[in-house]
């Protein structure tokens, strides 16, 4: 680790305000950068913890929508969605290991659009509005390919908004050595259409399958996806999977998912 | 009855205590005074030429007390190598010189190019930082056929080739094999590869140099499986210290599991370091830097041939293999695949002719040495894969197949030089068949299949050999070391005693199952007996800990040295009273003369001992302590049958261990408990080994898996619940306690059975699968399905 300052504000416009320094950087749970910082990967001047901002913590159910603020750990969506949005708790409740789950943030997590997070899928695969300081922005419009987002410099995420749908699932086959997904797929059913969101297959990122989600807005249910396929083209090929594989996973797991929605 | 005490207890683990409570004493909770830092510079490419490494811009910054480059170890020695193998040819494999700091040229990713010490570990960073190192890339070589074409890259260019050795076993055999095979009427072949591993001891290594100006002592501290191996190897061949000038301290290590056999640079560096900059000097790998300095194990990529008659008996076979020995030679990597692997090539059964042929590779990626199990496992997994291949082709029962050709009668002499002094494979085998339950697979594969999963069921054996070794044998094999073992029982005036023995334990448990050998002998309460080790300034020589040789070896010596105790013990008794020596007993902690009542108590000799007022001064010298040097007449031979049942995903190619048993044959046991979890440990590793853990280099000779981010360590969440039985015991009969050694095994005889149960379960859906490569990853099991 390089030196930096460490400033931990109460509220998002302290934070913002700190963020304003040069090569200020905002902390999550700091389950990604902490160790980005002890390999010298990077070397901010000042963190900025938003840990302390108790209006970015939290879940609370807002009409047909949960609000989760921005700060909110893994854990804490586990438990505290069970009830609302029990696709996305089960979501959060399978992120890593917990003490993973007991830091790590759904901004963190958001900002960093790692292209085998969890988050990424839940937010793209429900249509969530991902709530700044500045505006709002929609999932459709947010991810931008791996690592990559709509997200400006200093932008902090102070709340994740999601549809709740009629039923969803969460189905991840996970890579063996870091247990990210390898491949994992995000399927909700809404009363306007069904959308699947895949995270780990692609080169791009986290991205929606349209093909299967015009299938299964006709019919939800794994056999309206037969013969349906994705190329291998655009897919992650590495040590632990080949793009020809993930494309085949791919199917799998949203069949599996589809099964499992509830 | 389970005994509460001595040989056959399973005594609680008496060094659990300080461990589970962070009162243990490991190599970085040394710290010095006025230590400084050392932070090595490492080379991120795999193969250039080191054009000038410029410290200008360094050597100022704040705290840095001094950088090193390989210019400031001229006229220091190389680092050495242990075992010098000759070819098939009579010629010695071709031995390159191993620099402290990168010369020259680099030759893997990780080889250390510069040092900075400094006042803090942050400070030799930055420092290390603005080195300018100008490098020319060179092209890589990683993949070991390559290596060897004629206008391949030279990793060493001052070497004829990249060939180490290209050694033939029995080199008199290869016409008479060559025969059989001819004659054969089926032969079975197979290619595999061993996969790459890297040990991940939970403890990284740490060394400490420190160095007494006053009286020109050196010390070193190191997370070591052998102090006083590292002591000799260091001291002679790199930094010219003689051994009464250095002392090498090997506290509490977290785990060895081979990699902290040998001698590495960063040890050797601290020590010079320590005299030169005239203060303590201190390294602690980071995990990173684990991955790419840490010896890596395996890499041996094999052609197996095994040759029957018409009735299915093994009539020869042949190997060839290619063995990865990275850009060094590591202190033992010449051995294991060679003296540690083709002489195990026999295995259970009753092949007789056999030819082994190695070829050991120079590469551009870290130095390959001994990982839990060093030759055996490779041994075992390529014989045992290729009696299953055969039993497919054949269309014969593989269990069968294998029980027809055991071998039953022994000592049996191999056609590969050893000689197996006792064994029973059979029962082994029926042990298995009882405690894995194999007449209730067929019913768990339907059960299975009903659930949609996919059931494979895998069995083999393995033998391996442990207790190494003789060293007149070893030393007209290659080894430069004798690999005896030495233990001194130095008893108080009150009755407690202590045992300095050279058996180093880093997770074994030699402190609780050594003391209770001891009890056993003389009776008393294992809280009386203490087991020092580790520190060659208060133990005699020592050998070190790997091979299994720890209770075979070192025990041995302890055993030997105890009977001089005792013996010394009943002549202060006969002393006392006054009968004579033949006729005093010790049994409980007392010496009595057979046939009466009198009788003497254990303390009361070790007093006279000590305070010899009424004492046979005339005949013997006050004081009990005594030394014993133990060199085994043989090496001893553990074996037992595996069986793993999986279950498969057939749209993802998933596996789960569902069921594991192994029954293993470890002759005597001293520790029921302790011998339970070596064999579960080994198990995870050999489970972590098939389905999960692959050190991977791409072409250019980068470490694709350079964190656990990428390489798959086996979790608890793997592991099934282990059936594991070793009542099957034949002692063996060359070493007083009748043991055989039970660290390896698990590793050994796990990884065929975790493949053969995956081939298996492919099979049962139709697919013509023989072989799969480890890791037996989704992906691989997947592609294997297509
Ligand atoms: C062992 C391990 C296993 C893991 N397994 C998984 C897994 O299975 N699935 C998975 O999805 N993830 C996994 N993770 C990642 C984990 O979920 C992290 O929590 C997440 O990637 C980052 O969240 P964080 O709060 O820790 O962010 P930090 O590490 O603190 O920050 C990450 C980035 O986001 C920025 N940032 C943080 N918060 C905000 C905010 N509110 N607004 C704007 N920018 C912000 C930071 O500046 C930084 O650039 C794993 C991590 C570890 C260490």
């Amino acid at each position: 680790m390089y030196n930096f300052d460490f400033v931990k504000p109460a509220t998002v416009d302290e934070a913002v305000k700190a963020l304003g320094d040069e090569d200020a950087q905002a902390l999550g749970g700091g389950q990604t950068l902490i160790p980005t910082l002890k390999q010298r990967l990077a070397s901010p001047s000042k963190l900025v913890s938003l840990t302390g901002i108790s209006d970015m913590q939290g879940v609370t159910k807002d009409g047909d929508s949960v609000v989760i603020g921005g700060g909110t750990t893994h854990r804490v969506v586990a438990e505290d969605a069970a009830d609302a949005y029990p696709g996305l708790a089960g979501l959060a409740g399978r992120i890593g290991d917990p003490a993973v789950r007991n830091r790590g943030t759904i901004g963190g997590s958001l900002a960093n659009n790692d292209p085998s997070a969890c988050y990424p899928a839940a937010a793209l695969g429900s249509g969530a509005t991902i709530v700044t300081n500045t505006r709002e922005i929609a999932a459709d419009d947010y991810f931008q390919g791996m690592f990559t987002t709509a997200l400006e410099e200093g932008e902090i995420i102070t709340q994740v908004r999601f549809p709740i749908p009629k039923v969803s699932h969460y189905s991840k086959i996970a890579q063996p050595a870091s247990r990210f997904p390898l491949v994992a797929v995000f399927v909700a059913q809404y009363a306007g259409g069904v959308r699947v969101a895949v995270t780990g297959a692609s080169n791009n990122g986290v991205f929606r399958w349209s093909e299967a989600e015009a299938a299964l807005s006709q019919n939800f249910a794994a056999d309206a996806l037969e013969g349906l396929t994705l190329p291998a083209d655009d897919m992650i090929g590495d040590l632990h999977g080949t793009a020809a594989y993930r494309a085949h996973l791919v199917g799998v797991m949203t069949r599996r998912a589809v099964t499992a929605a509830s | 009855m389970p005994k509460d005490g001595g040989i056959g207890a399973s005594s609680k683990r008496r060094e659990d205590i300080r461990f589970l409570t962070g009162e243990g004493n490991y190599t970085d909770d040394i710290n010095l005074r006025g230590q400084a830092y050392v932070f090595f510079l490492r080379s991120d490419i795999a193969h250039g030429t080191i054009n000038s490494i410029d410290t200008s811009a360094a050597t100022g910054m704040p705290g840095v007390v001094k950088i090193f480059t390989a210019a400031d170890f001229e006229g220091v020695g190389s680092i050495p190598c242990g075992w010098q193998v000759t070819d098939k040819h009579g010629e010695v494999m071709q031995e390159p010189a191993h620099p402290v700091l990168a010369s020259g040229k680099v030759r893997h990713v990780g080889e250390p190019m510069a040092a900075v010490v400094a006042e803090t570990l942050a400070q030799a960073r930055d420092a290390a930082e603005a080195i300018v190192v100008d490098i020319s890339d060179l092209p890589a070589v990683v993949d070991m056929k390559d290596a060897l074409k004629a206008d391949a890259p030279k990793v060493h260019d001052d070497l004829k080739s990249n060939l180490c050795y290209d050694w033939g076993f029995v080199e008199e055999n290869k016409a008479a094999v060559e025969e059989a095979f001819q004659n054969a009427a089926h032969v079975t072949t197979l290619e595999l590869r061993n996969n790459r591993l890297v040990a991940n001891p939970m403890e990284p290594r740490v060394a400490v140099g420190d160095f007494a100006r006053g009286t020109g002592d050196h010390t070193l501290y190191t997370t070591s499986q052998n102090p006083h191996v590292i002591r000799l190897l260091m001291g002679a061949f790199v930094l010219g210290i003689p051994e009464h000038k250095l002392r090498v301290v090997a506290p509490d290590v977290g785990g060895g599991f081979g990699t902290k056999i040998f001698h590495y640079q960063e040890e050797a560096f601290v020590t010079f370091a320590a005299k030169a900059c005239n203060r303590p000097v201190k390294w602690t790998s980071s995990r990173t830097e684990a991955f790419m300095s840490d010896a890596h194990g395996r890499d041996h990529v094999t052609t197996i041939q095994l040759a029957l008659d018409a009735e299915n008996n093994f009539t020869a076979l042949r190997t060839d293999t290619h063995a990865n020995m990275g850009a060094y030679l590591s202190t033992f990597a010449p051995s294991v695949p060679t003296w540690l692997h083709g002489t195990l090539m026999a295995g259970n059964y009753r092949t007789p002719l056999i030819y082994v042929n190695v070829k050991a590779v120079f590469t551009n990626t870290v130095p390959v040495d001994a990982y839990r199990g060093a030759g055996r496992p490779e041994a075992t997994f390529q014989l045992e894969r290729v009696i299953d291949k055969a039993a497919i082709e054949l269309g014969v029962d593989a269990v069968a197949l294998r029980r027809q050709n055991f071998i039953t009668e022994f000592p049996y002499a191999t056609p590969v030089a050893v000689e197996y002094d006792t064994g029973d494979y059979v029962a082994t085998m029926d042990k298995l068949t009882e405690i894995a339950d194999l007449a209730g697979f067929e019913a768990r594969r339907k059960e299975s299949e009903a659930r949609g999963k996919l059931r494979g069921l895998g069995v083999n054996c393995y033998i391996e050999a442990c207790g190494i070794a003789p060293s007149n044998l070893v030393g007209q094999l290659g080894a430069r070391a004798g690999l005896f073992e030495s233990a001194t029982v130095r008893v108080n005036a009150t009755g407690g005693l202590v045992v300095m023995t050279g058996s180093h334990s880093h997770g074994q448990g030699h402190e609780t199952s050594f003391a209770q050998v001891v009890a056993e002998m003389i009776g008393i309460d294992e809280n009386m007996i203490e087991i020092v080790h580790g520190d060659t300034a208060n133990t005699p020589m020592g050998m070190g800990t790997y091979g299994s040789r720890s209770i075979a070896v070192g025990g041995s010596a302890m055993v030997r040295a105890t009977e001089k105790i005792i013996a010394k013990a009943k002549k202060i008794a006969s002393h006392l009273l006054e009968a004579s020596e033949g006729d005093i007993e010790l049994k409980d902690g007392a010496f009595s003369v057979a046939g009466t009542d009198k009788s003497v108590a254990w303390g009361d000799v070790t007093l006279a001992a000590y305070v010899p007022h009424n004492y046979p001064l005339d005949d013997i010298e006050p004081g009990l302590e005594e030394t014993a040097f133990y060199d085994p007449s043989n090496f001893t031979y553990p074996s037992g049958a595996y069986a793993c049942e999986v279950e498969v995903d057939r749209d993802t190619g998933q596996v789960t261990i569902e069921r594991f048993a192994a029954a293993d044959d470890f002759g005597n046991i001293i520790n029921p408990m302790i011998v339970s979890g070596q064999v579960h440990g080994g198990i995870a590793q050999g489970i972590g080994q098939a389905l999960l853990e692959n050190c991977a280099y791409d072409e250019n000779g980068q470490l694709l898996s350079a964190s656990y981010m990428d390489y798959a360590m086996p979790r608890a969440y793997d592991m099934p619940f282990f059936d594991v039985d070793h009542s099957c015991q034949t002692p063996c009969t060359h070493n007083p306690l009748g043991v055989k050694g039970c660290g390896e095994a698990g590793a050994i005889g796990s990884p065929p059975a975790v493949v053969g149960a995956v081939v298996d379960a492919l099979r049962s859906s139709g697919r013509d699968v023989t072989h799969i490569d480890m890791p037996l990853s989704p992906n691989r099991v997947w592609a294997a399905m297509q």
